[in-house]
């Protein structure tokens, strides 16, 4: 279908409206280069301020990502294999992250898991366990906001998959962690790579629930997208280059993946709707 | 060895109650319209669907009994399962696929690999062994199928339409194949068809499921003189006559001709139905029918408004006639009669 609205010519007032709207996407990105301070650019990359937001960032969210897969997948299963009650329910409470305002998921996140939380007092007092303005609190609020983008991916390839791939395996003499391990898990391998690499992404970016749930401080919690905003009222020179750091990540990454991310993103759209 | 099976589910709109039993010596073919529930008992004796009452036995293990409380995964059954359009694992090469049964039974790496590649040979697939799956024509791929069926040595081997993803042109060796196959596994062998003729050419026994019951029963000669139900009697109880065609005639082994329409050669199929046969009585008369058979009327059997002959002679046929008609001409078991068909009305196969 696709194939042939593809011959069919685009009439100028379309063809106008997709340029301005592709301008609209890269002039932001001409603007920023345009005011890069590049004589300066590797003295602001090498400064100990970028150094470590960046590690920071990266260690943060791929932790966040990898645990994203943890409970990701076994969560994607579940909705799309268990038929229970309240399902749709459970879908939606799981999914609520991706349309949340991420400052109100870190203020929810702060009642629930803050030292006065309705969980949290209790991490507090049995195990010594505090959540907020720490590390583990970064990575807590980029799970939350990124996990989503995993399980939608993942659940739609399960529910394409031929479920006689897994009675196959089963009549050859597969348990069902046997199955999982060498037939869904393979079949699925794209669509959890995909997931994988958005829910990355959206961890990557995290701002608004970072910042409400685990504050703004260089080292601990201080990520890239916070370290981009706080300079932006410093150091504008050095936001700019942080800036650019983060799009030139985020541009190879989509880049390298665009069929994959494409291929299953379309089908997640295909099921969600 | 014995299949005993007793099987009562509710699933969506179908009520299925059977009642089947298989031995070692036999094929047994499950035929029957779409949704009369063939695939389903399958499903149930493989276990991937728990029967809501009943009891499924194999060798005298109960696998399923929901009275008593058991119930077998599949994984823990002694079956081998070939799905319709085969179901192969297209992640996996041809060799892992077949080995996929043992060492999914713990069976070391290297064993398995040798056990898989003693099938490939004898299946003439061993060039293919590194490849995956995607590459394989249909005859090849379920070959591939039946051979990760059958590497566990299953004791019930289970077939979902097997040649149901193929066209004519393949089919027909498919199906030789597939009977040789089947011929060399000594285990029990139950094969769900929606097609007679692969049927006829393959099974031992029919048991024909019609909206979730067993309706008929017995050898596909046995159904086709007797059927008990319109759909056995005009999709089921069909003429299969095999033989080489020359010239536009099929000969059969005990030397009857059939004068046939399409330009086919070598050993053929040849399908004629009942309801496309004449009777006369005596010598016959000049007609447009090119094949006339002499015979003798060894079984009447009524169905409704019409009458099946069971007619023995050159070529052994069933005919059915409308009940006027066998009035009209007053027709007795013993009487000798001539059997005549167009050869429009014959639908030919390769074999």
């Amino acid at each position: 279908m696709s194939r042939r609205r593809r011959r069919v010519e685009l009439p100028i007032p379309a063809l106008l409206l997709a340029g301005t709207a592709v301008a609209f996407f890269a002039l932001p990105l001409v603007g920023l280069l345009w005011r890069a301070p590049w004589s300066n650019a590797w003295a602001y990359l090498t400064d100990d301020t970028a150094v470590t937001a960046l590690r920071l960032s990266m260690l943060t969210s791929l932790c966040a990502t990898a645990l994203s897969i943890a409970f990701g997948v076994p969560l994607a299963w579940l909705l799309a294999r268990v038929d229970f009650p309240g399902r749709g329910a459970v879908r939606a409470l799981c999914l609520l992250s991706m349309v949340l305002p991420p400052v109100v998921g870190g203020v929810a996140l702060f009642f629930a898991l803050g030292r006065r939380g309705l969980v949290g007092q209790y991490l507090d007092e049995w195990f010594g366990i505090t959540l907020p303005f720490t590390t583990a609190g970064v990575v807590v609020a980029q799970t939350f906001v990124a996990m989503p983008f995993l399980v939608i991916t993942v659940e739609a390839a399960l529910r394409q998959l031929d479920p006689r791939l897994e009675d196959a395996s089963r009549t050859l003499g597969g348990s069902g962690w046997y199955t999982f391990r060498r037939v869904t898990l393979p079949a699925i391998r794209p669509a959890l790579t995909a997931g994988a690499v958005l829910a990355w992404a959206r961890a990557l970016g995290e701002f608004g629930a970072t910042i409400t749930f685990a504050g703004n401080f260089p080292g601990t919690t201080q990520t890239m997208p916070l370290a981009v905003y706080l300079s932006l009222e410093t150091n504008p020179e050095e936001a700019i280059v942080l800036a650019l750091v983060m799009i030139t990540v985020s541009f190879l990454v989509l880049l390298a993946l665009r069929d994959r991310w494409f291929g299953a993103a379309t089908r997640a759209a295909t099921v969600a709707t | 060895m014995t299949l005993d099976a007793r099987i009562g589910l509710r699933l969506g709109s179908l009520d299925l109650r059977v009642e089947l039993r298989a031995h070692a010596h036999e094929v047994v073919a499950l035929l029957g319209p779409n949704g009369a529930g063939k695939s389903t008992i399958l499903r149930c004796l493989a276990g991937l669907e728990p029967v809501g009452d009943g009891r499924i036995s194999i060798d005298g293990v109960a696998v399923d009994d929901p009275a008593a409380g058991v119930f077998a995964e599949p994984e823990a059954r002694p079956i081998g399962f070939v799905f319709q359009d085969y179901v192969l694992f297209e992640h996996l090469t041809v060799l892992e696929n077949i080995a996929y049964g043992l060492r999914a039974r713990g069976v070391a790496k290297v064993e398995a690999r040798r056990r898989s590649h003693d099938w490939l040979d004898r299946l003439d697939l061993a060039d293919f062994a590194h490849q995956r799956p995607q590459v394989l024509s249909g005859g090849q791929a379920q070959r591939v199928a039946l051979a990760r069926a059958l590497v566990t040595n299953p004791r019930l081997l289970l077939l979902d339409e097997p040649l149901a993803a193929l066209d004519a042109r393949t089919r027909a060796s498919v199906r030789r194949d597939l009977r040789d196959h089947l011929a060399s596994f000594d285990g029990m062998r139950l094969m769900v068809t929606h097609d007679p003729v692969d049927a006829h050419a393959l099974a031992d026994r029919m048991i024909v499921v019609e909206a979730g019951r067993i309706v008929q029963s017995g050898t596909p000669a046995d159904v086709t003189a007797h059927p008990r139900t319109r759909y056995v009697a005009d999709l089921v109880g069909v003429n299969l006559v095999t033989g080489v065609v020359a010239d536009g005639v099929l000969t059969t082994q005990t030397g009857a001709r059939v004068v046939i329409a399409d330009a086919v050669d070598g050993p053929t199929l040849a399908t004629i139905r009942p309801h496309s046969v004449l009777i006369g009585r005596g010598d016959g008369v000049a007609s447009s029918a090119r094949n006339s058979w002499r015979g003798t009327i060894v079984d009447i059997d009524r169905l409704g408004e019409r009458v099946r002959l069971v007619i023995e002679g050159e070529l052994p046929l069933t005919a059915e006639i409308t009940a006027a008609a066998f009035g009209e001409l007053d027709l007795r078991r013993g009487d000798d009669v001539h059997a005549s068909v167009k050869a429009t009305d014959i639908e030919v196969a390769p074999a």
